[in-house]
């Protein structure tokens, strides 16, 4: 469920034309981590567009997510130099160190872990992104260390669109 | 802050900022691109202000942030003006001692100078390393030198004199005719005449007109547009304020990947700059010309790159390409004749016009003008940004540029040109780097990606990694590309696993073949280049595990097995300790085995073990 106040808020101003609908769906995601159900239908009715329009534009582009994300959000690049790399190798010991069968989030919500393709520092392949930071030079031995870094950490501060 | 209204006001400031900072005096400045930031250029900025303030320099040495330099694996690495002393891996204890040397006069500090791997000598400045002195940077000049969020770096370096130029001298046709006497093509990969694109939407009769900056780089393995917005901001604002001019548009858009969060950043400070000082607006320079900059950030779409797809996604749809004609120079945003280029295309621009369309053209073949940026990566000694004349070969990319091949490993393939790109097989070594050669070979230009294979890479698990992307990728429109992609997917996916059959190699190239020519967009028909480029040059290694179930490079992990070496294994248990799935079996100073049943072939043991004892089979 999304905070009515914040929901309200957020629906309130601005958005003007099916041109601001993909912006406003990235607020949202910004500020709850995922794209609530209930947002989701006062977006169609102030846009005055289908549910379903709503819901194509949702589950088309790979920045919305429809399901909570957790507190910290590991990204592991699959771009080609990170695959070339090892980054294969660093995925698998992040699910296992995370008991994740795959990409997904974790039981306690502490991290969402994430496949990206490239995040344009092929230079220091492989990388994987946590939050805000980016990691360089990982290997599989390194990873246990890298999540014990932010297993403790506080919640990143919310990024401000 | 100063509204700029005429020519003679930009002038005037840029007399008055003087000369650029670097050339005046001390200057110190960082790297602070997306790769030095990873590496702790951040600490290295905190501490050298610190060690400035402690010495008491804090107002006599300048000290800034500046764009990427391009050798992101040096990195953090930083320039000290005026005589352009490279550093290359700094850290932030290395502040005070790099502080030191410039009060001391200016004894650089020798164990942060680069050292010539070939030579093992130190090298003092920037353009005598030999990854930058094989370049021709005219996109990337500035990058090293100015600090991106700062606007009067911009001009101190010339930025804007070629607005102020078009506006106050030439006319919208006489730039359009300079463009395509230059000879510029797409630098977003389709390589299509830039300056004949502009006149298509020059001579649209209609009222509203738009241009589009596609800033959306989604190929794996290319990031030389994420560090031109990181680095120099304004070049490709001002790109577009001519591109504006001459077709007569009076609304641009910038569609950046939201994967780019600096980029994003250093774009939305240099609009607003521009806006605050008449370069964007109305009115802009007192000269008529009335024209503004929108950021859209994606979405998260590979798809999105193609122009269709990108404007479906600006309106606010899901990214899906529609067929062409009616193009987007005649009927694009909102249905209104919309420009649409590569960052890189608007950023070569500024230099077309201060320095001339003859000067442009006379660099590169004779079809492919002007310089290209690629950007260098994978198994390569030099890893980064290379901005290089059109022509050049592989060879000199890779030797030269690039000092060749990490521990002395063969060189088997580049994959040039992002996932739709083909692989250049080692053979073909001397092949100039153009348009028309890198197509005629199974590849293609594309965004400028590189990524050196070696042998330890296997070229059917290359294919099938990019079958994996491309399948994911495909918006789904059509039904070639997403049931097409699909099955070659999963037909290369089972070679890799050892259940590949005779007929699928043929099956393989008919059905590529099928896909590339039915498809609707760019995507699905440059799609199969890796799985049928690969086909074409690496057979063997395809034959290898259809019919011996061999993966010659030892990747496919259904195909390989780890094993211990009894008499290199000297038992110190450091393998023991990595390994996840516990099938390293072994006492302490004993020789260690491997429990194949358990092993998830993983390569954790591989990474750890000292004395090599580790072999796949």
């Amino acid at each position: 469920m999304g905070d009515t106040a914040v929901v309200d808020g957020l629906l309130a101003s601005k958005w003007e034309g099916r041109d601001s609908l993909i912006p406003l769906l990235q607020e949202v995601q910004v500020r709850f981590h995922y794209l609530p159900e209930d947002v989701l239908r006062s977006i169609s009715r102030r846009f005055k567009l289908p549910l379903t329009q709503v819901y194509h534009v949702a589950t088309f582009y790979n920045c919305f997510s429809l399901e909570p994300v957790g507190k910290h959000m590991v990204q592991v690049c699959l771009g080609t130099a990170c695959h070339v790399r090892g980054a294969p190798r660093v995925l698998d010991r992040l699910l296992s160190e995370l008991k994740l069968a795959g990409p997904g989030t974790t039981r306690d919500y502490e991290f969402t872990v994430a496949t990206v393709r490239c995040v344009g520092c092929c230079a220091l392949a492989p990388v994987v992104r946590v939050d805000t930071n980016t990691h360089a030079h990982l290997s599989q031995a390194k990873v246990p260390g890298l999540l014990n870094r932010y297993r403790s950490a506080p919640e990143p501060a919310p990024v401000v669109a | 802050m100063t509204k700029l209204r005429s020519i003679q006001e930009l002038e005037a400031l840029r007399a008055a900022l003087g000369a650029d900072r670097g050339s005046a005096g001390s200057c110190l400045s960082v790297c602070c691109g997306s790769g030095c930031k990873a590496s702790g250029a951040d600490d290295v900025m905190k501490a050298c202000r610190e060690a400035l303030e402690r010495r008491g320099l804090a107002g006599k040495i300048d000290l800034k942030g500046t764009g990427c330099h391009g050798f992101c694996e040096k990195g953090p690495v930083m320039l000290v003006w005026p005589e352009g002393v490279f550093y290359n891996h700094v850290t932030a204890h290395d502040a005070a001692d790099i502080v030191a040397s410039l009060a001391d006069g200016h004894h650089p500090v020798e164990r942060l100078l680069y050292r010539d791997p070939a030579t093992g000598e130190r090298v003092l400045r920037e353009e005598d390393v030999p990854f930058y002195a094989r370049q021709h940077r005219v996109l990337f000049a500035q990058n090293g030198k100015i600090d991106p969020t700062s606007i009067a770096d911009y001009f101190q370096v010339g930025g804007y004199a070629a607005v102020a130029r078009v506006l106050s001298a030439t006319s919208p046709a006489e730039v359009v005719e300079s463009v395509k006497r230059s000879g510029l093509r797409g630098r977003g990969g389709a390589g299509f005449f830039t300056g004949r694109k502009w006149e298509v939407v020059q001579r649209q009769a209609a009222e509203t007109k738009y241009i589009i900056c596609n800033a959306d780089e989604g190929d794996p393995g290319a990031f030389m547009d994420r560090s031109l917005l990181e680095g120099n901001p304004h070049s490709v604002l001002e790109g577009m304020i001519i591109g504006a001019y001459a077709m007569g548009a009076s609304e641009g858009f910038i569609y950046v990947r939201a994967e780019y969060p600096l980029a994003v950043e250093r774009l939305r400070v240099a609009i607003a700059q521009a806006e605050e000082h008449g370069l964007l607006g109305d009115e802009i320079l007192g000269a008529g010309l009335n024209f503004s900059i929108r950021l859209v950030e994606g979405a998260g779409a590979f798809v999105c790159g193609e122009e269709t797809a990108l404007i479906a996604s600006i309106e606010g749809r899901v990214g899906e390409p529609r067929q062409r004609p009616p193009f987007p120079a005649e009927g694009g945003l909102w249905g209104k004749p919309t420009c649409i280029n590569n960052v890189k295309t608007w950023a070569s621009i500024p230099v077309i016009i201060n320095r001339g369309a003859d000067w442009y053209a006379s660099i590169g073949t004779e079809r492919s003008k002007g310089t290209m940026v690629f950007a260098l990566v994978g198994k390569i000694n030099n890893t980064g940004l290379v901005e290089v004349p059109m022509g050049i070969t592989l060879r000199e990319m890779i030797y030269g540029i690039g000092g060749g091949i990490p521990e002395g490993k063969q060189l088997k393939a580049v994959q040039i040109g992002g996932p739709s790109g083909g692989c250049i097989p080692a053979s073909l070594l001397d092949l100039p780097i153009d348009y028309e050669a890198l197509t005629e070979a199974g590849s293609m230009m594309g965004s400028g990606g590189m990524v050196v294979m070696d042998e330890d890479s296997c070229m059917v698990d290359v294919a099938r990694y990019f079958m994996e992307f491309l399948e994911e990728e495909s918006c789904g429109k059509c039904f070639s590309c997403r049931e097409g992609l699909r099955r070659l997917h999963e037909i290369v996916k089972r070679i890799t696993e050892g259940e590949g059959r005779e007929e699928d190699l043929d099956l393989l190239q008919e059905l590529g073949w099928m896909v590339r020519e039915t498809s609707l967009c760019g995507l699905g028909q440059t799609a199969p280049n890796p799985l049928l480029s690969t086909l074409r040059y690496f057979r063997d290694e395809y034959e290898a595990h259809v019919r011996e179930k061999r993966c010659p490079a030892k990747v496919c992990r259904k195909l390989i097995t780890y094993r211990i070496d009894p008499v290199l294994c000297n038992g110190c248990g450091a393998c023991v300790r990595v390994c996840s799935s516990t099938a390293i079996l072994g006492e302490k100073k004993e020789a260690h085995t491997i429990d194949d049943a358990r092993c998830t072939k993983c390569g954790s043991c591989l990474e750890v073990c000292q004395p090599k004892a580790v072999l796949v089979e």
